[in-house]
């Protein structure tokens, strides 16, 4: 059974580079959100496997839409990455402590990316 | 029959059925002796023949002498094959890894460039650039100049990390900024960060046809990243030649749309 993957992003650059390292991985459906408002839409009107998030976005930034999603029942489950320029302890600490699983400082690999988010899905 | 009659019919059948295994069992170790008797006599002749006929036992301890000599020549080649597909294997890895590495290269360029030509609206190329060089590149301080034709002046458009004020403007050919894009070649200097806005730690000149239209000038890269890769000077690159395409398309395009409209204006004027 395939794994669906949002990825909340405002840069389109940014969006387009991580569907390119995604497709790699086997059956897997790849949906894109423009910003946090956007990607609270798309989280809470279907089923996710795994979310990738940027922190500086316009609308909602990711912090509050990483808190809304743990805040949510029916969401608090979905593996969250977060994928951002923010590379300080502090801003680490913070989107870990609101519940994000990894974190991820750009510019990034492709198959960190990947690997990442392999672990999360036990995919291969 | 009573219930103690079948009590002990079921006992008897089971240690019948005991018995019979044990028997069974029985057989088969006579069996296993019965060949292990005939093999120790075939050794005990074959070595009291050898102890008879010394030539016999020579012949014996050369055939072993051999057997070993072989085995251990094959051991030496097995091993060798071993140590050469260790080192295939570990040439592979390495392989897989800068193909890995090329292929997201590829992809950071691939992905940059199909940006840049993705619209013919200027305000929106310089926002994909400034987009390129902050995600892809991991700069945090930087301006994207543009040339204004008349005073042969870089004029800062946009940029990041600071107000776009802050940034000062440069003569053709006068400073780093302004001798680098004079001279159409890219610079860059080792370091994280510079503090002096006259002093970029990159300058990458916007060249469209050996003409300099502009330049992405960088003063600092984010805090996780500690210099630069090869990947960024292919950006640089890249940036150099495909933004400076697709800023000189979105400005001939913004002019033809003007004149289209001026033209338009005229001809109803004239028909209406």
């Amino acid at each position: 059974m395939g794994h669906r993957i949002l990825i909340v992003e405002d840069s389109p650059t940014m969006r387009q580079l991580l569907v390119f390292a995604l497709r790699r991985l086997k059956e897997v459906e790849i949906v894109e959100a423009q910003d946090g408002m956007d990607g609270l839409r798309k989280v809470s009107s279907d089923h996710y496997d795994l979310a990738l998030i940027d922190i500086n976005m316009p609308v909602m930034d990711g912090l509050k839409l990483i808190s809304l999603i743990r805040g949510d029942e029916a969401l608090k489950e979905i593996p969250i990455v977060v994928i951002t320029t923010e590379g300080a302890n502090e801003d680490r600490d913070r989107a870990l402590k609101l519940g994000a699983d990894e974190y991820l400082c750009k510019p990034i690999q492709a198959n960190q990316v990947l690997s990442v988010v392999k672990d999360l899905l036990k995919a291969e | 029959m009573s219930e103690q009659d079948a009590r002990i019919s079921s006992r008897v059948e089971d240690f019948l059925a005991l018995f019979n295994k044990g028997a069974e069992f029985t057989r088969e170790l006579l069996k296993e002796n019965e060949r292990l008797r005939s093999r120790l006599a075939a050794v005990t002749d074959r070595q009291e023949s050898a102890a008879r006929h010394p030539e016999d036992w020579d012949k014996l301890r050369h055939e072993l002498m051999s057997r070993i000599a072989d085995l251990e020549e094959e051991c030496t080649t097995v091993r060798e094959r071993l140590d050469q597909v260790e080192l295939e294997n570990s040439q592979f890895a390495q392989r897989y890894v800068e193909v890995e590495e090329e292929n997201n290269n590829l992809a950071n360029l691939y992905v940059s460039s199909y940006q840049l030509h993705s619209t013919l609206d200027l305000d929106e190329v310089i926002r994909i650039i400034t987009e390129i060089v902050i995600n892809l590149v991991g700069a945090e301080v930087f301006a994207v100049y543009l040339i204004d034709g008349e005073r042969s002046e870089l004029t800062p458009v946009a940029c990041e990390g600071m107000e776009l004020s802050a940034f000062p403007k440069a003569k053709l050919g006068v400073g780093v900024l302004g001798k680098a894009v004079a001279s159409n070649e890219a610079t860059c200097w080792d370091t994280q960060r510079s503090e002096d806005l006259s002093q970029p730690i990159v300058c990458v000149p916007l060249v469209v046809q050996n003409r300099p239209i502009g330049a992405i000038a960088v003063y600092g890269l984010l805090a996780q990243k500690d210099g630069f890769s090869a990947l960024d000077h292919e950006l640089f690159n890249m940036l150099g030649g495909h933004a400076a395409t697709a800023i000189f398309a979105a400005k001939l395009y913004s002019q033809s749309e003007r004149k289209l409209n001026t033209i338009q204006g005229f001809i109803d004027l004239l028909t209406k």
